[in-house]
Order: structure tokens, then sequence, then C-alpha cells
């Protein structure tokens, strides 16, 4: 890490005003989101609904055991090429810095919203890069072991003894990526302001002042090279 | 020579077991009846069976199966496989005793074993799908089948088949219709030596006794039965003349039992997960309780229009 990350993605900017509105996510990247979250929401269903005998009746929503059996595999395919989009998009802006670990070393002003104490955030915080990279790294496990025992297809190639192994990795990662998920919806939700992102792609200047200050100030200021004050890098 | 079982009146009959006796049902919890009828088993006789496959043809004839015409793949193994049309295969080795140096033609009749802790029941996700009645039988309902493949990763044995058809699993019944009715199974009734015998698990185990007793004085001096305690026994079992190397027959599994793997899949990570899950949606509830939503204050959108008003024209 030589030097400070600009994390200004294709279509964000500033339109001044009261409130000032900030363009945070294009509508294809809106798109791209909305397919994965939904994708992810029918997995984790029909997905829980095979887990557990107490959650078997959720299959009634795909249509029955054998149709929830059938499908849950194509839309993990969906799901994987989805989030594929996600991460081309998200990676960059998504890279670990030294300020990211100042930021989860004060989680607790973090879980306080005590956002004076904590470092100015570029366009993504450690929270979202910690989902970020779990997501990418989880979803690489769940498409693996979830080839590996879609029976329909692809049984003739792998041994019983592979079968049991992808199976208890799929649901461990499965309920792993469930909770990355509840701790993502539930920050959205808890950051007032932030669904908007989702929605309508636009945050509020003061949203951005105060959970990505940085990113809003090279947004408005510029590459921190071309800023004659000069950002330290972290060097 | 064991007796055989009489033929049966032709006359109906009720049933003589049914949903009232089942002591396990897959993804469900159910009450087990306070009486447990008696056991029944097959006992499959290995240094009996002469590999004339009646036993698969009757197996296909009394289940109305129709296997598709294949390729003689270089060994007496016809098919090579199980499958959701075959349920029972005889297996044949060619083994080299080294005591003897005498070849020896093993022929083994493989097909479910009916465990008495089925792996695949324990593993079944779908209510219903795989029923274990208190006689013993492992039988698969097939309108509650979902396809999915679980009941082949949780048995020991690598039993059942998953049809490209209709996608359901498919082994043997042990003719649970047959026996419900006072009938021994298709192969049984089918097998000219006397290799396949049925009747309850208490009389073959004791004719088990005799035949092993037999051999022994024939110079097989590790004959035995094979009634695996890994899975608490089986309902299906052989006597064997090589018992204490069962994997020489087409791979027998020595000491059969769950995978932990499979333990673990449908034990702690079940319990664990589901706890993991409830346990982050209620932190989210709980912090939301006590600290309320992070708003943006006015403050905040003043200092952004500052910047923005500041270096944006």
């Amino acid at each position: 890490m030589t030097t400070s990350a600009y994390d200004v993605e294709p279509g964000d900017a500033v339109h001044p005003g009261d409130p000032v509105v900030v363009d945070r996510y294009t509508t294809g990247a809106r798109i791209n989101h909305w397919i994965t979250a939904t994708s992810l929401v029918l997995l984790a269903i029909s997905g829980l609904a095979l887990f557990h005998p107490k959650l078997f009746f959720l299959t009634a929503l795909f249509g029955g055991g054998q149709n929830t059996r059938a499908i849950h595999p194509w839309i993990g395919v969906i799901l994987f090429f989805s989030f594929l989009g996600l991460f081309l998009r998200f990676w960059r802006a998504n890279l670990w810095e030294h300020t990211d670990n100042v930021w989860l070393a004060r989680l607790r002003d973090v879980l306080g919203a005590r956002e004076d104490r904590l470092p100015e955030v570029g366009k993504y915080n450690a929270g979202q890069k910690v989902v970020f990279w779990s997501m990418s790294l989880l979803i690489v496990v769940l498409i693996t072991s979830g080839v590996l025992i879609w029976d329909q297809y692809f049984s003739d190639y792998t041994t019983v003894e592979q079968n049991r192994v992808a199976v208890l990795v799929h649901s461990l990662a499965a309920v792993t990526v469930i909770c990355v998920w509840i701790v993502h919806v539930y920050a959205a939700i808890w950051v007032r302001g932030t669904i908007g992102a989702m929605t309508r792609g636009q945050v509020t200047g003061g949203w951005a002042w105060r959970h990505h200050r940085k990113w809003l100030k090279e947004l408005v200021l510029g590459r921190p090279k071309d800023q004659k004050t000069g950002a330290t890098p972290a060097e | 020579m064991f007796p055989p079982l009489p033929n049966p009146s032709v006359q109906p009959v009720p049933p003589k077991f049914g949903e009232q006796d089942l002591i396990s049902r897959s993804a469900s919890t159910i009450t087990p009846p306070a009486q447990r009828q008696t056991e029944v088993a097959k006992l499959i006789d290995t240094s009996k069976c002469i590999g004339c496959k009646a036993c698969q043809v009757a197996c296909l004839e009394w289940n109305d199966m129709h296997e598709e015409v294949g390729v003689n793949v270089g060994v007496y193994d016809n098919p090579p496989d199980l499958t959701p049309a075959s349920w029972t295969v005889m297996r044949f080795t060619e083994w080299v005793n080294p005591e003897t140096k005498d070849l020896e033609w093993l022929i083994r009749k493989d097909g479910c074993m009916h465990c008495e802790d089925p792996g695949c029941l324990k593993a079944c996700p779908a209510p219903g799908a795989i029923v274990q009645y208190s006689n013993g039988i492992v039988d698969f309902v097939h309108e509650n089948c979902i396809g999915c493949g679980y009941c082949v990763k949780g048995c020991p044995f690598n039993i059942p088949r998953i049809s490209k058809v209709d996608h359901k699993a498919y082994k043997c019944s042990l003719c649970s219709d047959r026996v419900a009715v006072g009938q021994g199974p298709a192969c049984q009734k089918a097998c000219p030596t006397q290799a396949i015998v049925f009747g309850t698990k208490d009389e073959m185990k004791k004719w088990a006794d005799i035949r092993i007793a037999d051999l022994k004085s024939r110079g097989f001096k590790n004959a035995g039965l094979y009634d695996p305690p890994g899975v608490s026994g089986t309902h299906v079992m052989y006597v064997l003349h090589h018992a204490d190397q069962p994997e020489i027959y087409a791979g027998l599994p020595k000491n059969p039992r769950i995978s932990p793997i499979v333990d673990l899949w449908k034990g702690l990570t079940r319990y664990a997960g589901l706890t993991a899950i409830a346990a982050f949606a209620a932190i989210g509830v709980l912090h939301h309780l006590v600290k309320g939503p992070n708003r943006v204050s006015p403050e905040d959108e003043q200092r952004a229009k500052q910047l923005a008003g500041d270096r944006v024209s």
C-alpha cells in the first residue's frame, strides 16, 4: 500500500443543492445488485428448506420439493454470474487499506455511531469491505461445492465421499453467507439514508459527509495527487 | 435345508404392517409404536451362490422394472452397477486365496442392507420419503422423494440410485409389499440353491450358525456372519467364507457406519447453523433497540453543502 486509494467509481457525482445529492450507484450497478439480492434471498429460502425439516414447508413457495431441488442450483448459477458482475464493478474500491485496520479496531465506536472518532472513510468502510470479500470468497466456495452436489448433472463425475465433504462445506458456507447477509442488510437499515443508494442510486451529501467523507472529498476535490494540499499517503 | 416359506393363500389378506408400524420417518418426528414387530431378515449365503442371476430377474419381474439393454464390460457383472431399475446386482470377484493358492470365485448379491441405523433416512431432507418399519424394512416412498441425492451421501454401502427419468431415488424394498402379505422377497423365492433365505432375524442368525459350522468343517476357518454393528446390524445379512476380510467381496465395507461427515452435517451444523443465523438477527434487533437509528444530522448536510458549494460550480 504505497498510495492512498482513490475510491471514486464511474458514475459517482456530486450535485450541489439543498440538500446536496450524490450519485453513488449507476442504473447498471443497481440492476446488477437487485438480481444478486433476489437470487441470494431465493437461494437462502430454498436452501434452508432442504437444510432443516422444520423449514421444509418453504418448498411450497417453489412449487414443491422436486421443483425446489431442481431450481435451487440454477438460481445459484444466476447468482454466481450476477455477483461476478458486482465483483468486477466494486473490487478496486474494496481493496484493503491501512485505515481499514484502524476503523475495525474502533468497532465499538462504529456500533456506537461515533463517526467523529473514526478515520475518514472512502467509498467503502472496512465493514463493507469485509462483507464484499467474504461474499466473494463464500460464493466461490458455494458454487464449487454446489456443482459437486448437483446430482442431476454432475453425479457421474464425483465420488460419494467427495459429495459428503461438498455438502458439509456447502451448508457451512451457506450459513455463513446468510449471517454476512444479515450484517449487510442490518447495516443498511441502521444507517439511515443508505437504502436510497440501492433503490435510486443516490444519497444525500450529509450522508456521504458523515459516513464516507474521504470519498465525498475525492468527488468534490478530485484525485489526491491533483490536490495541492495532498492527502497523506498511508506509507 | 432351510424349510422354504409355504406358498400363501391366494385369498386377499390385510397387510401385516403399515403406517402404524413406522419406527422412523425421514425429516419427521414420530412416536414409534409401543409394540415392535418381529424383525425380519434376508440371509445371503455367498458360499451357496452360483451366480445364476435368477434373483436379478425375479427382482425386475416382481417390481415391474425394465433395465436398458447394456453392453458387456468384460466381466460377468451385468449390469455393471446398481441402477434405478436394477435394485440388486451379482458382483463377481476372482480371488486367489494366498494360503491355498486356490482361485476362488466370490459372488456377492449386492443391494440394500436395510440397516437398523439407516444413513439414507438420516440424510433425507424430505418428510416421509424414507421410512423404517418396526420389522426392520427400510423403504423409499417415491411420492415424497425430491431427488436431491442426499440418501446416496448418507448410505454407507453406496446403494440408492437416482433416476434420470423421474428424478426419484430407488433401491431394494425387501419386497415390502410381498412381506406384508406373508411372502418372502422375490429374489429369495427365485433362488435355486437356497443361497437366499428369508425369515425372522433370529431364525436367520440361527440358520447362519449352522451354515458357518458347516463351512468351518470344510476348512473355511474364517467363515462368519456379516451383520455389521457399526449400523446397529442389518436386515440383509451375508454368510461369508472369509468373514475376516469382507472387502474381498467386491468391496463390501469391513466396518460400515454412517460417515462422520454426514453426522456432522446433519447434527451439529444444522443446530449451530440455525442458532448462528438467529443470533445474528437477534443482535441486529437488540442493537437497533438500544442504539436507535444512525441518522444524518442537519450539521452533516450543512458541511456537505459547504464543501460542495465551495468547490463545485
